[in-house]
């Protein structure tokens, strides 16, 4: 008979629209300014430096501009400093006088993580960035990007516990006389 | 060109059924912001009536210039990238693009890595076709409720995406290789339950589509597509399987490890707009089959080639072309290597792009208001066809 295929149809709307009171399956919508879901471990967003103890002198990037290098939309800006400071782990190394990321142009796809052989650069998981400025707003200086090593342990607390075993995995490899081997990536 | 575009269609023989054109034919330009054309697309139409004469689709208004940056970047950097063609299918895009690189430098991927590819293919084939049911009865004009039926079962595979890789849509998850991160038991289980789930809901769609008049009325015997027509035009994917052709890379190719799987293909008959939608629907299942073998059977062990370098990549001398079965079609990338950092010649072979290519054929003769089905039928993302 025609028409029983609508019938049908509306049954299934009926269905949905009763079962949104009772099955959490149906209704899925998140009032999200006021409720939140938790940002799954892996999220990324847009890089940040990570710094130990210090935000200036304990920040681990040695501006070897291999993130600047790989990054395929070429959103970082580095300049290396003309003397060495030491390190969080003692040894003089270079710093970046300058760092900018352009995060209107960043497309978050984590090469520059994957690249970093220093553990320097991690994926941050803030999304509300809307500025009232196009230009310099959106353009992230170094000292907006450095950000503690806790504050990463917060966000990513699975890989950065990782990433503090490989470091001091390392940092001890290098006090032993053997030949340390370089710094494991993840 | 004339400034209709018209131009070359000047003088050829009408091609549609009742071929009498009596007086002006009305230039009509669909959009390229209308609503239903999915993304930046425009048609010049040309009717006689309510009855399309010549349709000429205009495009690239979302031309990117992908192949000359693929060209121009590292092989690496051309990874995130091919997220953004199809940007539905990131995963699927993502696995052509390594299989293909895969091929030109001989890289050997771990077996767990072939198994979470398969996974996440078939979850992908999965959140395409459902979203673009939902497309497709939104075009016919049944707003809103079951693309928001879609959308909602989308985005519970979308959030596994977003727990495995970080990105809901721009996964960038697989690398030259293997893949980039590991999936935990926990990820298998929400994935499986989800799967378990998911026929219900196929269940309820179908109800809800199959044998729905308005529908039917509006579907079948609209937009058929002849199976000579369809290999002539190199059509690939579901379109040209609804129309009665037995061609699908996972069987005929084998590529990865699909020949393990036990998985039918499923065929139209008529090659219509209503073949078209319900051998998507049939597809969802035998995904859902092959997701199910996948799950039980992944073995643990690595899923990065240690071999492979992630910095200064660079393959030998050679060519290479590595094609998957997309949720859209046949997706190839080519890619000529002269031994450097970054590929001589970086070609993608877009399923929908060469799917639109009978838009024209599709058309003639039915009318305007089907004109937006057709072309929802046909499955297209713009940022897959302008690159």
């Amino acid at each position: 008979m025609i028409g029983t295929g609508v019938l049908k149809g509306m049954a299934v709307t009926a269905r949905n629209f009763l079962g949104s009171y009772f099955e959490k399956d149906r209704l899925i919508t998140v009032q999200y300014p006021e409720e939140r879901e938790t940002l799954p471990e892996n999220y990324r967003n847009f890089p940040f430096l990570v710094y130990d103890n210090d935000p200036e002198a304990g920040l681990r990037c040695v501006a070897c501009k291999i993130c600047e290098k790989e990054c395929p939309p070429q959103c970082i800006y580095i300049v290396k400093s003309d003397d060495k400071k030491p390190d969080y782990m003692g040894k003089p190394q270079f710093y970046p006088k300058i760092f900018d990321i352009d995060i209107s142009v960043c497309m978050s796809c984590q090469i520059c993580v994957e690249v970093c052989p220093f553990e320097a650069i991690k994926m941050d998981k803030v999304f509300e960035l809307s500025r009232r400025e196009r230009f310099d707003a959106l353009l992230l200086r170094k000292d907006e990007l450095a950000k503690s090593n806790t504050y990463y342990h917060g966000i990513h607390p699975l890989e950065a516990a990782e990433v503090d075993a490989n470091l001091a995995a390392a940092a001890a490899a290098k006090k032993k006389p053997a030949p340390a081997p370089a710094v494991p990536k993840t | 060109m004339s400034a209709t575009g018209f131009h070359e269609l000047e003088g050829a023989p009408p091609k549609a059924m009742n071929a009498r054109i009596e007086g002006d034919l009305m230039e009509v330009s669909m959009g390229p912001q209308h609503p239903s054309t999915h993304g930046v697309f425009r048609m010049n139409v040309a009717l006689d009536g309510e009855v399309v004469r010549k349709l000429k689709p205009v495009f690239g208004y979302l031309h990117r210039n992908h192949e000359k940056i693929g060209e121009n970047t590292s092989y690496l950097g051309s990874m995130p990238y091919t997220d953004r063609l199809d940007y539905f299918c990131s995963m699927t895009n993502n696995w052509a693009y390594a299989l293909s690189v895969e091929k030109l430098a001989g890289i050997e991927v771990p077996e767990r890595a072939e198994y979470l590819r398969v996974i996440l293919a078939e979850l992908t084939r999965l959140q395409n076709h459902v979203s673009l049911l939902g497309f497709l009865l939104s075009d016919m004009g049944a707003w809103g409720t079951p693309l928001m039926y879609a959308f909602r079962e989308r985005e519970k595979i979308l959030d596994l995406f977003e727990s495995l890789s970080g990105s809901r849509m721009m996964c960038d998850y697989m690398r030259f290789g293997g893949c980039r991160v590991d999936a935990g038991p926990d990820w298998f289980a929400r994935a499986q339950k989800i799967i378990d789930a998911f026929p219900r809901f196929l269940d309820e769609f179908e109800e809800l589509i199959v044998s729905n008049e308005i529908l039917i009325a509006r579907t079948q015997n609209v937009g058929k597509l002849s199976a000579e027509l369809a290999i002539n035009a190199g059509i690939t994917g579901p379109m040209l399987r609804a129309s009665g052709v037995n061609y699908d890379l996972r069987k005929v190719d084998g590529y990865g490890i699909y020949p393990r799987f036990k998985f039918r293909i499923p065929l139209g008959d008529h090659g219509d707009c209503y073949d078209r939608l319900m051998l998507r629907a049939l597809e969802m299942r035998e995904s859902l089959g092959i997701l199910n073998q996948a799950m039980k059977e992944i073995p643990a062990g690595p899923i990065m080639n240690p071999k492979v370098k992630v910095r200064a990549f660079k393959p030998p001398i050679g060519e290479a072309y590595g094609r998957i079965e997309g949720p859209k079609g046949e997706l190839g990338f080519y890619l000529i290597s002269d031994g450097g950092a970054s590929p001589y010649r970086y070609r993608v072979r877009p399923p929908s792009f060469i799917n639109l290519t009978v838009l024209e054929d599709l058309c003639l003769g039915h009318t305007v208001a089907d004109v937006m089905v057709i072309l929802g039928s046909v499955d297209i993302v713009m940022g897959e066809v302008d690159r």
